[in-house]
């Protein structure tokens, strides 16, 4: 009998919990540092699901029907914008059948688009690889970027759900006071990366080179999107000769062969970084994320 | 969809009719730039965009075939099956595939319209579906209209260069004479679930081949179709669909249509569908391991009447007829991808009083095997082996190696 109490109990407890869940916004991230943004911002008022994780190609998402199903029950998306999600989002917002979340909707966020972006191409042309006309989308890297994108989804949470906008704006003020403390202290210990020359796998650390002053003097993918060859790694190897560099960094969720293989004949060593929350072990939340990257940066120069 | 052979630019002859597409891979927006500016360019918010901003996305598919059967395609069949004028393995040696040009864009707040024109090597055109699309009637409910590729089935609703192969599944081929496009309205509606569950129909003028001639006031088919889908942890995704697709064929043209004498059948045709996708990828990272296995099982039930053109008499007709497939593509390093396919179909009962078709007791069958490498995420080479026993199990050798390229824009591939 105590048992058929208990579980009783449970179900109603659980269902209470799903009624509350209900209540709540739902938030759709399409990346992981988003998703950990909107946590951060929306605390106990929005309920976040994060369509990819920290090892997954932001490019390369299946429009899996577990999405679909998730658009379908969003009350708002937050996406990187840029058409990084060109290859699936459309796809899952044409299906879902949910016109809060549509583009031009209050409930559809882009994060680049409150961001100046580096590296609008002056020539649109596939020879030049997989190009953006729009620029480079890995805006997350930067953290000043966060900062600027934390103002903007704390307004649009208000907006989008405005009986608990003053939240969204105070935990918008203790965030943003936080994250100014963390950045004065990452820019103070990542002094000794300024100028330092690097290799990047593909062209997704812009933005971290423009805060740190790294000097990005390599790509090993020939053109964006298509991968290393041995011709064009052989090329990068003897430009090295002439221009060394300090490291070879790639993205977790690119493999790290063509680097390994670059940096072996070079001796200089691979960085994996993070590019995102959940991408190493160790990058768990957004403050985390920049510790770790500093961290692993830092340990290549010494 | 009657093709000229195009052998190097010269026009050699007329060919039976064909449909050969290919596939190109989710063409990846990826982010960065090769050609790009040096300094940050800060954005000017009221910076005029240009009037073209407005324009559909275009894309465009070109690919072509090179085409080795060690059995004369003239003679393909199916024994026992009214197939439609697409069921051929192609034709021999060198042929550009139908061109595809693809544009979309959304027309209003509430709709979005697209339309793929095919351009057939012979130089006629041929619209593949050109249908709008709601996009803010909420609830999880969309509405189509237009002329579109149903619903039923895994891949019929994909192009067909979005498909694993070269050519199509056997029972595309048998039962669907390629693939089911038709003109009409669809309705669907997602639950507001974690799991997916997508429910929809579909009412049809009845003109693709399944149905076929049924030129009548009102509705001439109707499907119904249900897809369930969801993940198993962050490595594994899934879906499985069934689907009837109910038409009242009158007239429906089978058998030698290229001759000019094609049996034709009226009556009741029901296809009863059921699918199954399963894909991998390690960390849910499809970059550079992944796997996708598929299968489909088809069971078709004619009743009506048959009127062969060869004997001349019309009696009834009753079938009961089913196929299968299942394949299986690994993607083992960046850029290549092999697959293995096996397709079977089987007649359970055949009762032809016109003398068209006769229950000769054979199971066609087709085992295949392809290789893929994608150059970039825009071009993609194929060669493909067929170990064909349609027509009898005299195997019929058949090699195709093909290219696809997509220029343009070009968004991701459904599931």
């Amino acid at each position: 009998m105590k048992k058929i109490i208990g579980v009783c109990l449970l179900l109603i407890l659980g269902q209470s919990g799903i009624n509350e869940a209900r209540a709540a916004l739902q938030v759709m991230a399409c990346e992981p540092e988003w998703g950990a943004l909107a946590r951060e911002i929306g605390g106990e008022d929005v309920v976040v699901y994060t369509a990819t994780t920290g090892l997954q190609d932001p490019h390369l998402i299946e429009a899996r029907p577990s999405l679909i199903a998730q658009v379908r029950r969003a009350d708002m998306l937050v996406c990187t914008g840029a058409d990084l999600e060109a290859g699936w989002l459309p796809l899952l917002l044409r299906q879902a059948g949910n016109p809060r979340v549509q583009p031009g909707t209050p409930g559809y966020f882009e994060a680049a688009s409150v961001v100046a972006k580096l590296e609008i191409p002056t020539r649109l042309d596939r020879s030049e690889g997989d190009v953006h006309a729009a620029g480079n989308p890995h805006i997350q890297t930067d953290p000043r970027n966060i900062a600027r994108v934390a103002e903007a989804l704390s307004k649009r949470l208000g907006e989008v759900d405005s009986t608990h906008a003053a939240a969204y704006q105070a935990r918008h003020a203790a965030f943003s006071a936080k994250w100014n403390t963390a950045m004065q202290r990452w820019e103070k210990l990542a002094a000794p990366l300024k100028g330092v020359a690097i290799v990047v796998q593909h062209r997704g650390f812009p933005y971290l080179s423009n805060w740190l002053g790294l000097r990005e003097i390599a790509t090993l993918e020939p053109k964006p999107g298509i991968e290393p060859s041995s011709a064009h790694l052989s090329t990068v190897l003897a430009q090295l000769q002439r221009q060394p560099a300090k490291m070879v960094i790639h993205a977790a969720y690119q493999g790290g062969r063509a680097s390994a293989w670059l940096a072996g004949r070079a001796n200089i060593p691979v960085v994996e970084l993070p590019f995102t929350v959940g991408g190493t072990a160790e990058a768990q939340d957004l403050f985390s994320l920049f510790d770790d990257t500093l961290q692993r940066l830092l340990k290549a120069v010494k | 969809m009657k093709h000229h052979l195009v052998l190097m630019g010269l026009p050699l002859r007329v060919l039976r009719p064909q449909h050969w597409y290919i596939r190109v891979r989710h063409m990846i927006a990826a982010a960065s730039m090769a050609a790009i500016t040096s300094a940050a360019a800060a954005q000017d918010p009221t910076a005029a965009l240009s009037a073209n901003a407005f324009n559909p996305a275009i894309s465009l598919i070109l690919s072509g075939t090179y085409t080795h059967l060690s059995q004369d395609p003239a003679t393909y069949a199916l024994p026992g099956f009214a197939v439609g004028d697409a069921a051929s393995p192609g034709q021999r040696g060198f042929g550009i595939s139908p061109t595809e040009l693809h544009l979309g864009a959304n027309i209003d707040p509430d709709l979005y319209g697209a339309m793929a024109l095919i351009i057939n090597p012979d130089n006629t055109v041929a619209l593949e579906e050109v249908y709008f699309q709601t996009t803010s009637l909420g609830h999880g409910v969309t509405v189509k209209g237009g002329r579109f590729f149903s619903g039923i089935g895994a891949i019929n609703q994909k192009h067909p260069h979005a498909w694993d192969f070269i050519d199509e599944p056997l029972v595309y081929r048998a039962f669907l004479n390629f693939q089911y496009g038709d003109d009409g309205l669809q309705v669907r509606w997602i639950a507001p679930t974690e799991t997916f569950i997508e429910l929809g129909g579909e009412i049809l003028k009845g003109s693709g081949f399944v149905a076929g001639g049924n030129e009548k006031n009102g509705v001439g088919a109707y499907s119904l179709f249900a897809h369930i889908g969801g993940d198993v942890g962050v490595s594994q995704s899934w879906r499985v669909g069934g689907a009837l697709l109910n038409a009242a064929p009158r007239g429906r043209e089978s058998g030698d249509i290229a001759a000019d004498l094609p049996d034709r059948f009226s009556g009741d045709s029901r296809l009863w569908t059921a699918d199954f996708i399963w894909k991998w990828a390690p960390n849910g990272n499809p970059r550079l391991r992944n796997a996708v296995i598929q299968g489909e099982y088809f069971r078709r039930e004619d009743d009506g009447s048959m009127s062969g053109a060869v004997s001349g008499i019309s009696g009834d007709y009753r079938a009961r007829q089913s196929g299968a497939y299942l394949q299986g593509v690994y993607q083992f390093i960046p850029r290549w991808r092999a697959g293995l396919r096996y397709d079977v179909l089987a007649t359970h009962e055949l009762n032809d009083a016109s003398g068209a078709l006769a229950d000769l007791d054979y199971s066609p069958s087709r085992a295949s095997a392809i290789l893929e490498f994608a150059k970039s995420p825009f071009s993609r080479f194929r060669l493909q082996y067929n170990a064909d026993q349609s027509r009898s199990s005299n195997v019929d050798h058949q090699v195709y190696a093909q290219y696809q390229l997509s220029l343009g824009a070009h968004g991701g591939h459904q599931f």
